[in-house]
């Protein structure tokens, strides 16, 4: 992509490409990318997300919210029916008739996606026109996007990465030096994140989404964008459509990976080394009492990563590195081999790596394994557990604070927690 | 295309879904899309089940869409068929995997696999989950059941029944079974195949050897019952065990079905409720002014138990179960209301604001509702949250079953009743906020002054739906209005605003307040 990558990688990669990844395909027990609604919505606040879709969709995300607050959300499901497939109404009538409805009766929204799904990929349903012809008529109360979250096009996070993809047009043009941090991240962690960059002296900083609509950051030459989150190739792609570059580093979970992530923007920006030791080490220090809290729990401990949101990676690499656990097998559903090369570089060579999935037989390779402890979405946890064996839903891992010094413990104490619990349990 | 903000059932599928989880032996095979997977944590999550559902899908994706989605489906039934060795196969279509029309039921056939494959076709885009599921029954038991042997009845051989359509994930199936399974073996009657929960393939081929049916949930259970009476004869219950009344009806139609008598079972009938209503404690619940909302089944059931054995007003009766709007406006008529028939979550909500009932009595979703408005609520039916699993024992049927709604309608009256009593007793030297526990030895904090009531204190959840207020209340009366228990304030507002509309005055005084208990007062 860039040669800014090469430059700015660790020193210890070598040769990490080289490991071979078991690849297979068959059943995938997997969450399709209109899930990363149920965290976006929560994110970026006067926006409303409307899938276009069957009553399946709105099914899911009203089930993967796992507690059902029937509050009114702001998202919802134009669900299309027999007349819109049989061509008794002009589906895009339809639409529009939906949207102006769902726009009169929430005029507090300003940003709406239009969010292409399974059903809607299937007829040829042309979102992004609809988002054009849609967005002229609410101009200027409301911008229209569009993405699919459909299920034949994105694997769970790959949701949020075609979101975020299809708001870099929109951002606006500026080629003065700034870093972008993207990828959805819970607020208290962007908060931290912006105070450690101010206080290394790294000035311009904005982060993508913007908690508001109106709030977003601008775009171009000058940008070096740093991903927060592993999933975000296309938005990625697109960022550097427009000029601006990648700076390489693993992703902030732990201790050490948040460290090389925040060396690696204060490199790109020229920080003064002691400066960057200044806005960081007590942090440091901090997340690593909180993290050693927990080591001795799991130290040895033999873990098994089902694939789910291409965090596993960096999060096997948390584990064995600063927790001393044992990865039997990592699982993605999704390799980026470049956005992954500084992750795949700090882990170990004995954790085995696959991508895709044939579930019956990865829950065959995992019952053989006997692991400790086994990260897992929530189709397969308590069936794991009646069998005996320890879970940790992975779709925690989204929904809860893990980036971040201030989370490193937090995010080691979700692992331990199910171990503690069988521990203590007499029954 | 429709606006869906919540819906009450999934897509047929997943009632298909229902179906095979509940059974034994049995497998689907699902054309889908990645994805639709999500569905497995129905039923791990919130059922709680051990075991995955015995569901294969083929999650296809853009890719294979583009080359051969029918040869993805063949491998992934003759994987499952290898791997699980069931009875039998389910296979059918998802609402993506119907558009690209594969027939599923085809490219089973197909394989020639040693077993029978029942193919079902769910139009995911006119129908829902309990339609789904009943047909998918349907389905089965029109593929299994054998027509019986005639025989007659050995001397001493007691009556046999087959109770059909409790299903996985069903509002208290797994304890309704075990209820109405004792309460017919009190009868003499025996159980011959509970279908679809629990049974395999091979049970349904002896369906018919039972003397008749006992229909527990229509809406799943029904259609393949009317299959059983037209092909062998086989009659069925009409009335659903819930309340005593129903359940008395129910024992006297099982005795006529059955051929015994139900004297004994009636007069040794053990339920607290008929006691426990009638005691002086029950008579504050006179005449509460009631919402009901569920699938039809138990919202037709909980009307009649809410006016004849609770003694509450009905004032709302509706389901989203569409398939039975016959069966839910010839109930309504009984109140002398109108049924609201509808699936629209924004409907649902828009009926209970207008009017303002003292008791929700609906699904999870009528419960945030219910919650928002203030008003106290109670589920009564599906759509199911892990809470609708609990660990006792708690089934809605038989004699148990009304012991346990009595409870559980009761308890958010109790509960509402409670709050107001600290809300009354707040300001007191005892009960303030700042005061510590007394019964924990703490110190007592004389009460601080009344503070002047600031916008944020007391979200008056009722009030701020009434958009623009066209008369205005006076201080007086506005902290009188505050003195009204919370659950019934917002109809108290409501009544007052209408009577001084009625007559014409533009300011509400105490005064106003009073006329207006007075004119509306029961």
């Amino acid at each position: 992509m860039s040669g800014a990558v090469a430059a700015t990688a660790p020193a210890v990669l070598d040769g990490c490409d080289e490991r071979p990844v078991l690849r297979q395909r068959g059943q995938r027990e997997v969450f399709c990318g209109l899930t990363g609604i149920i965290w976006l919505h929560r994110k970026i606040q006067d926006a409303f997300f409307l899938v276009v879709g069957s009553r399946t969709c709105a099914h899911l995300i009203q089930s993967a919210a796992g507690v059902m607050i029937f509050a009114e959300p702001r998202f919802a499901t134009a669900i299309i029916d027999e007349r819109d497939l049989a061509g008794l109404s002009d589906a895009n009538d339809e639409l529009d008739a939906v949207v102006t409805q769902l726009l009169e009766r929430r005029p507090d929204i300003k940003l709406l996606f239009l969010v292409g799904s399974c059903p809607s990929e299937v007829i040829k349903l042309d979102l992004s026109r609809a988002a054009i012809r849609l967005g002229q008529r609410f101009s200027p109360d409301v911008r229209v996007l569009n993405y699919s979250g459909s299920g034949i096009e994105t694997t769970f996070t790959q949701g949020e990465d075609a979101c975020l993809a299809s708001l870099v047009p929109v951002l606006p043009n500026s080629d003065e030096s700034q870093l972008l941090v993207v990828g959805a991240l819970a607020d208290v962690v962007e908060d931290q994140f912006a105070r450690i960059f101010t206080a290394m002296g790294l000035s311009n900083v904005r982060f993508l989404p913007p908690r508001q609509a109106a709030d977003l950051p601008p775009l171009g030459k000058g940008t070096q964008y740093l991903l927060a989150q592993p999933f975000l190739s296309d938005t990625a792609r697109a960022l550097e459509e427009r000029g601006a570059t990648r700076i390489a580093a693993p992703f902030p979970l732990g201790v050490e990976g948040t460290t090389l992530w925040l060396q690696a923007a204060a490199t790109a920006f020229g920080i003064a080394p002691a400066a960057f030791r200044a806005a960081t080490e007590m942090a440091q220090e901090r997340g690593k009492r909180a993290v050693g809290n927990q080591r001795a729990l799991l130290a040895g401990k033999r873990m098994f990563f089902f694939p789910d949101s291409q965090l596993e990676i960096p999060l096997a690499r948390f584990v064995s590195r600063e927790l001393g656990m044992e990865v039997i097998e990592a699982g993605t559903p999704y390799l980026h081999k470049q956005h992954m090369a500084e992750e795949l570089a700090l882990l170990p060579q004995s954790v085995a790596l696959s991508e895709g999935q044939d579930v019956e037989r990865q829950l065959d390779r995992c019952r053989d394994a006997k692991p400790d402890l086994v990260v897992c979405g929530l189709g397969l946890a308590n069936p794991l557990e009646a069998e005996g064996l320890t879970t940790k839903w992975s779709i925690e891992l989204l929904f809860t604070p893990v980036q971040g010094y201030d989370q490193a413990g937090d995010l080691a104490e979700l692992f331990a927690r199910p171990l503690v619990r069988r521990t203590r349990l007499v029954v | 295309m429709k606006l869906t903000l919540w819906t009450y059932e999934g897509p047929p599928h997943v009632g298909a879904m229902r179906v095979a989880t509940g059974m034994e032996g049995l497998h689907y095979v699902l054309h889908a899309p990645q994805g639709d997977t999500y569905a497995d944590l129905l039923f791990t999550m919130i059922e709680r089940n051990a075991k995955r559902p015995p569901v294969t899908y083929t999650t296809f994706q853009a890719r294979d869409l583009g080359s051969d989605t029918a040869e993805l489906f063949k491998n992934a039934a003759k994987e499952a068929y290898e791997r699980f060795k069931p009875q039998a196969l389910l296979v059918g279509a998802s609402c993506t995997a119907e558009l690209i029309q594969d027939d599923p039921g085809g490219l089973a056939k197909a394989l020639a696999l040693p077993i029978p494959v029942v193919a079902v076709e769910l139009p995911a885009y006119q129908k829902k989950e309990n339609w789904g599921s009943a047909e998918t029954f349907y389905q089965l038991v029109r593929a299994f059941a054998k027509k019986p042997e005639k025989r007659e009845r050995a001397p001493g051989e007691r009556p046999s029944c087959n109770i059909l359509g409790p299903t996985a994930l069903g509002f208290r199936h797994r304890d309704d079974v075990v209820e109405i399974t004792r309460l017919l073996d009190r009868l003499g009657v025996d159980v011959h195949v509970t279908a679809p929960l629990g049974a395999t393939p091979a049970d349904l081929v002896t369906l018919g050897d039972a003397d008749f049916n006992v229909v527990l949930y229509p809406e799943t259970g029904m259609v393949a019952a009317q299959y059983l009476l037209r092909t062998f004869g086989q009659k069925l219950t009409k009335t659903v065990p819930i309340g005593i009344g129903a359940t008395r009806d129910f024992i006297r139609e099982v005795a006529e079905l059955a051929g015994v008598d139900a004297t004994a079972v009636l007069e040794a009938e053990d339920s607290r409720l008929p006691w426990y209503t009638k005691s002086v404690d029950s008579t504050y619940l006179t005449a509460k002014r009631v919402f009901i909302f569920g699938d039809a089944t138990h919202a037709v059931a909980a009307a009649r138990l809410a006016r004849d054995e609770m003694g509450f007003t009905v004032v709302g009766l509706g389901t989203y179960s569409r398939e039975f709007g016959r069966e839910i406006r010839e109930a309504a008529a009984l109140y002398g209301i109108e049924a609201t028939i509808t699936d629209d979550y924004l409907e649902v909500e828009a009926k209970i604001t207008e009017l303002q009932p003292e008791l929700v009595l609906g699904t999870q979703m009528e419960r945030h509702i219910a919650k928002r408005l203030g008003i106290p609520c109670a589920v009564i039916s599906a759509p199911v949250h892990v809470q609708d699993f609990p660990a006792r024992y708690s089934p809605q049927m038989g004699f148990e079953g009304a012991n346990v709604i009595f409870d559980t309608w009761v308890h958010p009256l109790m509960m509402g009743l409670e709050e107001h009593l600290l809300h009354m007793f707040r300001d007191d030297a005892e009960f303030h906020d700042e005061a510590g526990a007394s019964h924990l030895g703490g110190s007592t904090i004389p009460s601080a002054p009344a503070p002047a009531p600031t916008a944020a204190e007391a979200p008056e959840a009722a009030a701020i739906l009434v958009a623009e207020r066209p008369v205005v209340w006076n201080e007086a009366a506005e902290k009188e209005l505050k003195k009204i228990p919370f659950f019934v304030r917002g109809k108290a507002r409501r009544n007052t605003e209408r009577f001084a509309l009625d007559h014409g005055l533009s300011d509400i005084t105490v005064d106003t307040l009073y006329d207006a208990k007075a004119h509306f007062g029961r």
